[in-house]
């Protein structure tokens, strides 16, 4: 761990680079314009329609989750895991490329302090709003209009997270 | 036509969760890119409100693809709402239910309780404490943990990350209290 912390008061870039992998990267070489983009649109509109016809974007789906009242929640994302976990392995094992004929490649999550106190402090809120990031976009798409509101504070926090990053504990 | 009926009826996790999944390697063979969500967010900060904060401070438009795919979930929910409705409403676990009355909701007929996620609430404690307490743990807490569900807990453990296995730990844990501590201390004030 101090290895890590002594990154973090030397350089922000190291600790942007290192620590901050932020989920979701692009490790793509090549570019995409608009129209490249769209790809992800298409496989977005697929995934709202998932979220909202399985239900997961429902506040009471959550409920019931944290109430252990109901398996779906752990059907679906245990269900997902296993299904990521074997299409990783068989892309590894046989090197299969992207279409732009790269190589795959995942950035690996290093760990620190805020998968604890972060980790702890997105769980609050998930079963207050009963939605992850991604069901906030799905729930106002579903004609939830007030969840507009949830969404800007969530970008907010994201902000404000930015803004006393340095002050927290990693 | 029957096909059409069935995919109006509610899915089951054991459609829904494969399909999700199955995200994982679709993106990474589109384009290399890496399954996760809260990333959304911070581009946004980034590209709209940077305020010279060197976490914003990055080339926001290389992760463009984020945004795109954001976009496309909003557009899928209302496809889904509105083309593929559900002609029954939603069923909520009887003990669910019984647990939730207690505090105060009374309607469980949609995707989100009506008692608390309406416009009327916007300016009232409801509001504060469920749009906007709730939206900024959710934006704060996903980047401080360095992903969400979809970012740790998916791609995460898809991948055998274990920093993203204790995330998911902590998520829940986290999921856990305000469900049974903080949710009947909050919905008490509220009603």
């Amino acid at each position: 761990m101090a290895g890590i912390k002594s990154n973090s008061t030397e350089g922000i870039a190291l600790f942007d680079k290192e620590q901050d992998s932020y989920d979701g990267t692009n490790q793509q070489t090549q570019s995409e314009g608009f129209a490249g983009n769209l790809k992800y649109l298409i496989v977005g509109i697929f995934f709202g329609i998932v979220f909202v016809k399985a239900e997961i974007v429902s506040w009471f789906r959550i409920q019931e989750m944290f109430r252990f009242d109901s398996f779906h929640m752990y059907g679906v994302i245990g269900s997902a895991v296993v299904v990521g976990l074997i299409s990783l392995q068989i892309i590894k094992r046989f090197n299969i490329k992207t279409i732009g004929g790269e190589m795959v490649s995942i950035p690996p999550k290093q760990f620190n302090k805020g998968q604890i106190y972060g980790g702890f402090m997105f769980g609050l809120g998930w079963a207050i709003t009963g939605a992850c990031p991604g069901p906030l976009f799905a729930q106002i798409g579903s004609g939830f209009l007030v969840v507009i509101i949830t969404l800007l504070s969530a970008i907010a926090g994201t902000w404000t997270y930015g803004l006393l990053r340095s002050k927290l504990p990693h | 036509m029957e096909f059409f009926e069935l995919i109006r009826k509610p899915w089951p996790w054991y459609v829904a969760g494969p399909i999700i999944g199955f995200t994982v390697p679709v993106l990474l063979l589109l384009g290399n890119k890496s399954f996760g969500i809260s990333s959304s967010l911070r581009h946004i900060c980034a590209a709209v409100i940077p305020a010279n904060i060197s976490f914003f401070k990055y080339d926001w438009r290389k992760e463009a693809w984020n945004l795109f795919f954001v976009a496309g979930i909003a557009m899928g929910g209302f496809i889904a709402t509105y083309l593929l409705t559900n002609p029954e409403s939603l069923v909520v676990a009887a003990s669910t239910q019984y647990s939730l009355s207690q505090l105060g909701i009374t309607d469980f007929s949609g995707l989100m309780p009506a008692d608390l996620f309406s416009v009327e609430n916007i300016f009232t404690l409801k509001g504060l404490i469920f749009f906007v307490l709730g939206g900024f743990l959710v934006g704060f807490g996903t980047r401080y943990a360095g992903g969400c569900t979809s970012g740790h807990a998916i791609m995460g453990l898809s991948n055998l990350q274990w920093p993203s296995l204790i995330a998911t730990i902590f998520f829940m844990v986290g999921g856990f209290f305000s469900t049974w501590i903080l949710l009947p201390w909050l919905l008490q004030l509220v009603n």
